[in-house]
């Protein structure tokens, strides 16, 4: 067991897809206020791991515990309340609203305006929308979005701005860890630096926990306290960046071949 | 105050225009009835045109805001009218063994034999039995999606029709069970009590009577106006307060991504039967109204085509538009009963044709919708979100112009975009 106060920790857990596993018997634990990277080939289980920590996925077996409850079979709308909140891969931010009106869906959780708070609108409705409004923009500006996006429908924004509007819409729940899914994917180097350290940022001030699948080593290796790596499912090694790095396993997932075989191929 | 005037401002229309606008429609709605004799058939399309407003809005919060298609709506129609049909009738005739049951009504009707509710009671029950049924047609929907949704919303809207065709033959005040030999489904209400009154139709139906005022008459159509007009303000406000509240916003982003909705806390169940039951208890009380204004609760009324007709006004207007859902409304509803029959019904007779435009209004609207969907896919007075996903109108249009460059178009733009920041 690498810490011992894990904040968030699955036990095991197995995902199958009719015959292909997809996620086999992964335990991993993240330890409170640490930036944990999954790693991994393409199909390796990195995403179906991230749904079945989110809910949208049931595990096959195992478990998963955050905070030290089980949230295993919780729904993906309760995992959240509980304080986990994801970005997606493929950013899925809601096309047809403004960047703060997908943020404010972020906030859904944690506003209470009831069915008829929400007709009637009381003052203590107002004022929580209000709050929730100025919160949003804020968190828009923290991110780093220029104001004048703000209100601009999201589809209009560049695909950088977009990763991060889907932080600030995660960030809006007030969660104590963010699930990066391939956060700095399709990102040039500049912007994916800027990235990093938001991340870091968002650890320091905002005592966040991060877990980030991420596919650019420069990032892994910069941010990561501990690096998980996944292949075909399976968990092949975890430790520090340096550590993983070096470890023969994983270079051989990733390249294919034994690395200790004196020469690669040389012919033509 | 400033919020309203950012979203008019977004919304590229002067704030004071819009909300004159408003203003105007509101005080022409007013004033409209006095302006034509108090029992003229005018008026007659206008109250009809009000239900059906008021209906349209209510499945504007299923289809237009949650996104969830309902081709059952009739159902809530249904609901809505039986409710009065029961409740505002001598239809259960031996209730209360043959005394009837009485509350809040006036002279005639206080010691009629059936069950007499004062109307804003009957509309609590209304609300109240169609939230029960748009839950409960929301239930076998939940795990589905699209057009599926859509077929099962269909076969409720045909349950319940079939429901009302058959109910002539289905006992509620009794029912016969093997052991105890007969028991009392719902007691109090006589033997001999039916579910519904077939196509016969329960009549005739309570006339509205408020407390204070004359009970309503089949001459003066004026009371019915005013009535009904107050409930599509009811509707209004409900359905524009909704639209920028925690639940519209919910809705929305069920409609576009479930996915992402749920893992942004949304919960999907309650979301969604909420939508229902909002956009089903609308129907309720417009239900409720017609089965007083007309005076019959009658299993022909409730066919799918109703719901076609709902639906139409819906997706003329603009999904999600609560003005455009009232123009659409409007449009269709004159066109149905009065355009259609006074206007051009004779026109293939004239020309030479063996039929009638009644015959095919449903031909006609079907063709207007195919019309709308080539030339306006986002309806008459779109929603602008919907708007922005449609047409891709332009930022230019919502936001003012701004100095990004432009993705290069001429040869004259063919200059290097400024280098992003190193580092």
């Amino acid at each position: 067991m690498s810490a011992p106060a894990a904040t968030l920790q699955t036990r095991d857990v197995t995902k199958r897809f009719g015959g292909l596993v997809a996620v086999d018997r992964v335990s991993i634990g993240v330890p409170e206020r640490a930036i944990a990277s999954i790693i991994g080939p393409n199909g390796a289980g990195k995403t179906t791991l991230f749904d079945l920590l989110t809910g949208l996925h049931r595990p096959s077996s195992g478990s998963v515990a955050y905070r030290g409850r089980e949230i295993t079979r919780a729904r993906p709308d309760q995992i959240l309340a509980s304080g986990m909140a994801r970005t997606f891969q493929n950013i899925r931010l809601f096309p047809t609203l403004t960047a703060l009106e997908n943020v404010l869906i972020g906030r859904h959780a944690r506003l209470k305006a009831t069915l008829g708070g929400s007709i009637l609108r009381p003052p203590w409705v107002v004022k929580e929308e209000r709050t929730a409004r100025a919160r949003s923009r804020e968190l828009l500006e923290y991110v780093g979005i220029a104001r004048r996006h703000v209100d601009r429908s999201v589809t209009s924004l560049s695909y950088g701005d977009k990763r991060r509007v889907e932080i600030a819409r995660a960030l809006a729940s007030d969660p104590r860890l963010l699930l990066l899914d391939e956060p700095t994917a399709g990102m040039n180097p500049s912007e994916s630096h800027t990235l990093t350290t938001l991340m870091r940022t968002l650890r320091d001030e905002l005592e966040l926990t991060i877990v980030l699948i991420e596919h650019d080593m420069k990032v892994v290796m910069g941010v990561s306290d501990q690096v998980t790596v996944l292949d075909h499912g399976v968990k092949i090694a975890e430790g520090t960046p340096e550590h993983v790095r070096t470890d023969p396993k994983v270079i051989e997932a990733y390249l294919g071949f034994d690395h200790h075989r004196p020469e690669p191929v040389e012919s033509r | 105050m400033k919020n309203i005037l950012a979203t008019s401002r977004r919304l590229g229309r002067s704030p004071s225009l819009g909300r004159f606008a408003v203003v105007a429609f509101a005080a022409a709605a007013v004033v409209l009835p006095f302006l034509f004799p108090a029992g003229s058939p005018f008026i007659d399309d206008c109250v009809l045109a009000l239900a059906y407003i008021v209906m349209a809005l209510g499945l504007n919060i299923i289809v237009g805001y949650a996104g969830l298609l309902d081709l059952g709506y009739v159902a809530f129609f249904a609901i809505g009218a039986y409710t009065i049909g029961w409740l505002g009738s001598g239809f259960f005739f031996g209730a209360n063994g043959g005394g009837g049951i009485h509350l809040f009504v006036s002279e005639p009707l206080t010691s009629a034999p059936g069950i007499h509710l004062t109307f804003p009671a009957i509309l609590v029950f209304a609300v109240v039995f169609t939230v029960v049924a748009g839950m409960a047609i929301g239930l076998p929907t939940l795990r589905l999606r699209g057009d599926y949704i859509a077929i099962v919303t269909l076969a409720f809207g045909e349950i319940i029709g079939r429901l009302a065709i058959n109910g002539d033959e289905v006992n509620v005040g009794r029912v016969w069970d093997r052991t105890a030999g007969a028991l009392p489904l719902v007691p109090g209400i006589g033997d001999e009590a039916r579910l519904t009154a077939g196509r016969r139709g329960i009549t005739p139906v309570d006339r509205i009577d408020l407390p204070g005022l004359p009970r309503f008459g089949a001459l003066d159509l004026r009371p019915w106006y005013f009535t009904i007009l107050a409930l599509v303000g009811v509707a209004i406000f409900v359905n524009w307060r909704l639209r920028d509240s925690r639940h519209g916003r919910a809705w929305i982003a069920l409609r576009e991504d479930e996915v992402a909705a749920a893992s942004m806390g949304i919960p999907l169940v309650r979301t969604k039967l909420l939508a229902y039951g909002v956009g089903a208890a609308f129907g309720g009380v417009s239900g409720a109204f017609l089965g007083s204004y007309l005076n019959t609760v009658n299993a022909d009324q409730f066919q799918f085509q109703f719901s076609i007709f709902i639906l139409a006004m819906v997706v003329l207007g603009g999904l999600g538009s609560a003005k455009g859902v009232i123009v659409g409304a409007i449009a269709l509803a004159f066109l149905n009963s009065f355009l259609i029959p006074d206007v051009i019904n004779t026109l293939p007779d004239r020309l030479g044709f063996d039929f009638d435009f009644t015959r095919v209004s449903f031909g006609i609207f079907g063709f207007l919708l195919v019309i709308m969907m080539v030339l306006r896919p986002e309806g008459l007075l779109p929603e602008r979100r919907r708007q922005l996903e449609l047409r891709g109108i332009a930022d230019s249009e919502v936001m003012p112009p701004e100095s990004e460059p432009q993705p290069a178009r001429g040869r004259d733009a063919l200059e290097p975009e400024p280098a992003g920041s190193g580092t």
